[in-house]
């Protein structure tokens, strides 16, 4: 397993999480204890193991592709941050 | 209090009405929740308009169920709609969800009565409700001390008779785990039992909703309702539903109870192992076959949880971006900062602890060493129990190895994660499991026992619940609240 110093500004990166240095700093060191713990695993030999997703074996379930209502658009709406018209407004995506 | 069949057999009676019993049941809860905590939102009009539906339906002779009437607390990471669903996190502090949960849908046809939704640990990670970013709530046996988590005001509700019954989710012993911290019978589903659909998704592979109750019968009348089929949730299993309730009272003779080895550990409450120990006497003495059996894996299971469990919060967790629903950071100059500065503010400390050991044992270059490793041990933790329920029936074991500790008591993440050794596995194997009391310690906090079975084999669980139920007094004892 590789050495579990975990690089926190490319996971937090990856997380979508702006965490503040004191917050980095506490994680980082909570997460070595926890994966230092984690590495018990190494001890266990599961050469030729298949994994496991899901305890109950799973199949996909298909259904016949029929148009069904839905919420209305207005209800859809209703939890947004930001809105206009019928559509959820966000920051800008694109530099121009 | 009443159990929740004899409120049904009061009204039936007439003794007294569904209306009078959620008012008692709100004037309770306005005297004593201020201490307790247990919940966040009640449901004050809405719960009596239902009770005086009920109060209809009884007097034209035709209730709905034996739930009809009958007042519960649900847990808020089950969606309700019109009724704000918060899973205790500042993210969703005012999320109103526009539809309800399957198990809101068969509790409403059923005829119970919604009285509030509960508080619970962040997203339903931890093991004592502390991670809730509103308020902590408070273990009715001892105040001074944690409920368990993560469905510790679910568990609350129902010791402090806040509530006749509750709905919790269980992951990692979420429902299991605060119903022995606070002496009430809960139950953990057979993964796929119930449908998981309007359940806020924390790790799918092993999130189960369950109910909590003062005692076995009252348990098995909820899981009746909720449990079956449901299109809208594929993970969900379409086989019949037994009769639970008529499953209690067969008796346990010739039942065959595995003991493991592997949950009698070092370090355990003193007080939890002798309890534990004379209940299985007592499951002997009901003529019940005991035997010691060998879970090997167990030693590794916590350690595979705790990459799997985050691993798939990580991206659940993902869906949480200030766009649709929930919290936005303000000031945000573009999408990419208004998406991390929004999870910044709106996630607690565990949250984001966890959403980090996830995104890290998912990201590349780990992945197989944590996650697929991780996945490798699961297989071997179910073939375990796989190998053991070819010789027993159930098996029967602590289900913590502690009692309610002090608010505060666990501040390092580890410590707080060892709480659900005992539980996790069954999550990892989708196992159904059973928490009841069974004594309490010299201080008077109650002590749970936990009874693992077959998958789809709640029946047995339950009726071997009820056996030992009927032969201890444990779950007449009810906490002195001041």
């Amino acid at each position: 397993m590789p050495d579990p110093k975990i690089d926190i500004e490319h996971v937090a990166r990856l997380a979508r999480l702006d965490l503040s240095e004191a917050e980095k700093e506490r994680i980082r060191s909570q997460l070595d204890a926890i994966l230092t713990y984690i590495d018990k695993l190494r001890q266990l030999d599961t050469e030729g193991v298949e994994p496991t997703s899901h305890a109950i074996p799973m199949v996909n379930v298909m259904r016949e592709d029929e148009v069904r209502p839905c919420l209305p658009a207005g209800e859809m709406l209703a939890n947004a941050p930001e809105r206009e018209r019928e559509f959820f407004r966000v920051p800008k995506i694109i530099e121009e | 209090m009443p159990t929740i069949a004899e409120l049904g057999a009061r009204y039936r009676s007439g003794e007294t009405t569904p209306t009078q019993v959620v008012e008692s049941y709100l004037q309770r809860i306005e005297t004593l929740d201020p201490q307790v905590r247990a919940y966040l939102t009640l449901t004050r009009e809405s719960a009596l308009a239902r009770a005086e539906a009920t109060e209809k339906r009884l007097k034209a002779g035709k209730p709905l169920s034996p739930l009809d009437g009958v007042p519960l607390a649900i847990k808020d990471v089950i969606c309700t709609k019109g009724v704000r669903t918060t899973c205790s996190s500042k993210i969703l502090e005012n999320f109103v969800p526009p539809y309800d949960a399957t198990v809101m849908v068969r509790l409403n046809a059923a005829g119970a009565v919604m009285l509030g939704k509960t508080n619970m640990d962040e997203f339903a990670m931890g093991s004592s409700t502390e991670n809730s970013a509103f308020f902590p709530t408070r273990n009715p046996w001892d105040l001074a001390r944690v409920p368990g988590g993560s469905s510790g005001g679910s568990a609350a509700a129902v010791a402090a008779g806040l509530a006749a019954g509750a709905l919790g989710s269980d992951t990692g012993g979420s429902i299991r785990q605060p119903a022995a911290f606070c002496g009430t019978v809960g139950v953990k589903p057979t993964y796929g039992r119930v449908s998981r659909y309007g359940l806020v998704a924390f790790a799918s592979s092993l999130d189960q909703i369950g109910p909590f109750a003062a005692d076995v019968r009252g348990a098995a009348l909820l899981l009746q309702a909720i449990a079956g089929h449901d299109p809208l949730d594929s993970t969900s299993t379409d086989i019949p539903v037994p009769d639970y309730p008529a499953a209690l009272g067969q008796g346990i003779q010739g039942l065959r109870v595995g003991i493991p080895s592997e949950y009698f550990i070092e370090g355990m409450d003193p007080g939890v192992e002798k309890a534990v120990g004379a209940a299985i006497e007592v499951l002997k003495g009901l003529g019940a076959k005991t035997e010691k059996v060998s879970l090997p894996a167990t030693n590794y299971a916590l350690a595979a949880y705790y990459l799997i469990a985050p691993a798939e919060a990580s991206s659940n967790l993902a869906r949480y971006d200030g766009v649709k629903y929930g919290y936005r950071a303000a000031g945000g100059k573009d999408l990419i900062q208004m998406y991390g500065r929004t999870r910044a503010e709106g996630f607690g400390p565990e949250v984001k602890r966890r959403i980090m050991l996830g995104t890290y044992a998912l990201s590349a270059g780990y992945y197989e060493a944590y996650y697929g490793k991780a996945q490798r041990v699961r297989t071997l933790v179910r073939r375990d129990f796989q190998q053991a329920f070819e010789r027993v029936d159930v098996l029967a074991c602590p289900t913590a190895p502690n009692v309610a500790f002090k608010l505060g008591e666990k501040e390092d993440p580890l410590q707080m994660y060892l709480c659900d050794v005992f539980t996790i596995p069954v999550n990892l194997a989708g196992l159904p499991g059973l928490s009841l009391p069974c004594g309490f310690t010299q201080s008077g906090l109650p002590i749970g026992l936990q009874l693992i079975g077959k998958p789809f084999d709640e029946s047995t669980l339950l009726s071997a619940a009820y056996a030992y139920e009927q032969a201890t007094p444990w779950h007449a004892r009810a906490p002195a609240l001041p």
